[in-house]
């Protein structure tokens, strides 16, 4: 099936999410959508799947002009999207989320449904169990379920909205291999990153967009150079790790068992100093989760004690670690770090707490203030969950506290664009230089090897290695990491 | 002091006593099920038992007596449906209001009718099966709205997990953004389980005044069970068989409350009519507890309490109360 997209305008308000873009996607072809963060990738996939509709602008498939209403009408002519954020049904199970939305009798043949998943699962080299309900699968594994879900619906065209973004590289291995495997098979395959080298590994053909127009595109074999002079209009320097000078003890965790996330945390004796940089890493769940959890006080320990610049914190909630200096950032922005509904003038005023009454004047322009330094793209009357992940991002960086003790960061840079990430880094490293300690997890290698000090490795919630980046690299990492010490 | 206490007499009366408050816990489980919380239960079970009762008394006819409290059921929850699913308004709001008014407008309406003769939906029991041993007493000696709500708790747990449109209502939900991608349309659904749960709410109306609570005045004797059957959703934890068997334990805490005031003379009998309120909630706060921190770490050091809190935790549906956002 071709697709050709003609002259796609989208517009929230002044926004111009998509302004005028050109594309056509050919069957046989995995093509990339690449750009940085609020350039209108997501909105324009969203189009084409007809969960989103267009402003004004042609689709053609197979050169006949549609024009979807919903996703209904885009999965009736074979489209199927993967979203940013999966859209499934944690509670319910995994065959149950298979067959939701497909086909069936009036009172379905589960066993039916069973079989053809397991034989999907067999076919694109899957591991899934029917009867597991889905907030215990891995976001890798939610990203397989709903490919084999559109598989079975017979899907020709499968849209990626950032797949790659917070599974493990094994399971990345799986995903692409089995997205060749498909368009191999004839099928179109759209490949959305802000990663350059997902792209340049998987795809024939890339379109490169910025700020809601087509930038440039390029077939294989790619120039890296020019990717980003697409993406960026220059190529952006790697971020710098600087070394800090370590200082008086920060936190001190001493044989902590404590409950929580998917395996919980065993058996944890780690100490952190003043200037330093830990990075967390190992694949998603594997404890970083709950260790962070820990030292911020809002899990407590099963067994074991906390410590906070040499003070026993056990068992103290978080508020009176806040008090010592330990301040939290956790990766769900939007439903742990920020208030849906609520703009950003009004965090402001929240963070002032200084009278009854909110001087929302004044709250304004301390808003303007922090947007200037941080470069958040908003106005302060603009509601947080209209801005781009990166602007959140950036956004909560603003309400970090000017001088903490401690630091905890939980996937900082997760979907930001390279120029977001050297960014974040180089306020965190004066943040470090001031004598915080940081600590942070995220699931890309290069970006933990090239900014910590120390690197500590979970797996199964312990701590298997406690490592200095010279000392080792992305390809002993990634063992350590899957368990293959 | 166990004189007149028999076991089977006690389990016959709580199948049949509990009977209005299944269908009102399960009407109001597949609505919450649909992620739409219709508050106006309590004032609309008065309005369809008056309904009901005036209507088989005018007719004559039972059946014309049910289709109407049922049809009345549905009327009140088109209301809530509309105002919060297709307008968006407070879901609470909307039913607490419904609530108040649909009660008065009971007792206004039905003034009339207070305190007179009316049919009653009398014993049937079931050829050869009533004949069994035990369970010929307790399940199969009773009347027919008292069948019908013991073949719904069966009926809503089919439906819910084994039919392809209770698969498309539990999507919805949990979560209607990922219904909507997948090309279900999720207010529809939303309006049609409001409707249809109204609906059996409407039928509970019927079978307290026509059945167990037979007659109409003010008070009917159903005021309350509204309340109770939201209640005993939540204890239920929006499990259709769950929420019965909760209705089924009410109904036999007011049995035993009878037999105790029989046996314990002395104590003031409002303790044991009010005492089955009190218990309801000290369980639902129990079932509630479950979900705190400090009860999973208490549970994982008792294997034995621990299998109590995994049968008891459950999470309400994802987008409860919710309305969707549109742009
Ligand atoms: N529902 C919405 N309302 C308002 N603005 C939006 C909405 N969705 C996206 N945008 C804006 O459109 C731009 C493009 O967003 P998006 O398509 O998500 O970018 P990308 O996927 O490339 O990161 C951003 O500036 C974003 O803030
Ligand atoms: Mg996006």
């Amino acid at each position: 099936m071709t697709i050709a997209l003609r002259s796609i305008h989208k517009h929230y308000g002044d926004i111009r999410a998509n302004d005028g873009i050109d594309l056509v996607l050919r069957p046989s072809t995995v093509h990339g959508i690449l750009g940085e963060n609020g350039a209108g990738k997501s909105t324009l996939m969203k189009i084409l799947s007809g969960y989103v509709r267009k402003t004004s602008g042609t689709i053609l498939v197979d050169s006949e002009e549609v024009d979807f209403k919903n996703p209904a009408e885009a999965a009736s002519h074979g489209i199927g999207m993967l979203y940013q954020d999966p859209l499934d049904f944690p509670p319910l199970t995994v065959l149950e989320n298979f067959m939701a939305g497909q086909r069936m009798k009036a009172w379905p043949d589960r066993s039916l449904f069973r079989k053809r998943l397991a034989g999907l699962c067999r076919e694109m080299g899957f591991d899934l169990d029917p009867e597991t309900p889905v907030v215990r699968l891995t976001v890798g594994e939610r990203q397989q379920l709903e490919l084999a879900r559109h598989l079975a619906a017979g899907r020709r065209v499968l849209i990626l909205d950032e797949p790659t973004t917070g599974i493990s590289s094994l399971q990345k291995d799986v995903l692409f291999s089995a997205l060749r495997r498909l368009s191999s098979g004839g099928a179109t395959v759209v490949l959305v990153s802000h990663k350059l080298e997902d792209v340049e590994t998987l795809c024939d053909e890339v379109t490169v967009l910025k700020k809601g127009r087509v930038s440039g595109s390029a077939v294989r074999p790619f120039s890296t150079g020019a990717l980003l002079e697409m993406m960026f209009g220059r190529e952006p320097a790697p971020p710098l790790r600087k070394g800090h000078e370590p200082g008086a003890q920060a936190l001190f965790l001493e044989g902590v068992h404590a409950h929580g996330g998917r395996t919980g945390l065993a058996q944890c004796t780690v100490k952190v100093n003043r200037g330093e940089v830990v990075g967390l890493a190992g694949l998603e769940g594997s404890g970083q989760d709950v260790f962070l959890r820990v030292a911020a006080g809002l899990t407590r320990p099963t067994r074991g004690r906390v410590h906070v610049s040499r003070k026993d914190m056990t068992g103290r909630d978080h508020h009176a670690f806040k008090t010592m200096g330990v301040a939290f950032q956790p990766a769900a922005r939007l439903e742990e770090g920020l208030i849906a509904g609520l703009s950003v003038a009004e965090h402001c005023a929240i963070l002032e707490r200084s009278s009854f009454s909110l001087d929302l004047d004044a709250s304004a322009s301390l808003a303007q203030e922090r947007i200037q330094s941080f470069q958040v793209a908003a106005r302060p009357e603009s509601p947080v969950e209209s801005l781009s992940g990166g602007n959140q991002q950036r956004l909560l960086l603003s309400f970090l506290p000017d001088d903490p003790v401690l630091l905890l960061l939980e996937n900082p840079t997760r979907g930001l664009d390279r120029e977001s990430v050297r960014w974040v880094w180089e306020r965190l490293d004066a943040i470090a230089s001031n004598g915080a300690a940081i600590v942070f997890s995220s699931s890309e290698i290069d970006e933990i090897l090239m900014v910590s000090d120390r690197v500590l490795v979970f797996f199964e919630g312990r701590i298997i290695h406690d490592v200095r980046p010279e000392d080792t690299d992305a390809l002993m990492l990634g063992k350590a990491i899957a368990g293959r010490v | 002091m166990m004189d007149g206490f028999d076991m089977l007499l006690v389990a016959s009366a709580v199948i049949a006593g509990a009977a209005p408050l299944v269908m009102a816990t399960l009407g109001e489980t597949l609505t919450e099920r649909a992620g739409v919380v219709n508050l106006s239960l309590d004032g609309t079970i008065v309005l369809s038992a008056m309904a009901a009762f005036v209507v088989a008394s005018l007719s004559g006819s039972l059946l014309a007596g049910f289709a109407v409290s049922a049809a009345v059921g549905a009327c009140v929850a088109a209301l809530v449906a509309l105002f919060s699913v297709r307008l968006g308004m407070s879901q609470v709001a909307v039913g607490f209001v419904l609530t108040l008014m649909t009660r008065d407008l009971a007792y206004f309406l039905g003034s009339q009718y207070a305190r007179t003769e009316g049919p009653i939906s009398g014993s049937a029991p079931v050829p050869v099966l009533s004949g069994m041993p035990v369970l010929g007493q307790v399940l199969f000696n009773h009347s027919v709205p008292v069948y019908l709500s013991m073949i719904m708790v069966a009926f809503a747990w089919w439906y819910l997990y084994r039919t392809s449109w209770g698969l498309r209502l539990r999507c919805v939900g949990e979560n209607m953004e990922a219904a909507y991608a997948r090309g279900i349309d999720p207010d529809l659904v939303r309006v049609v389980y409001t409707v249809a749960g109204g609906a059996l709410v409407g039928l509970s109306g019927a079978a307290f005044s026509l059945c167990t609570k037979p007659g109409w005045g003010q008070p009917q004797g159903c005021e309350g069970s509204g309340w109770i059957a939201l209640a005993l959703v939540i204890f239920g934890a929006w499990h259709p068989v769950r929420a019965a068997l909760g209705a089924y334990l009410f109904a036999f805490l007011q049995v035993m409350s009878i037999h105790f005031q029989s046996w314990f003379p002395d104590v003031p009998a409002q303790v044991f009519q009010v005492a089955p309120f009190p218990l309801m909630i000290f369980l639902l706060a129990v079932s509630t507890l479950v979900h705190s921190e400090e009860a999973k770490m208490l549970a994982e050091r008792h294997p034995l309490l621990r299998i109590l809190t995994r049968g008891l935790a459950q999470a309400p549906p994802l987008s409860l109360g919710k309305a969707r956002s549109r742009d």
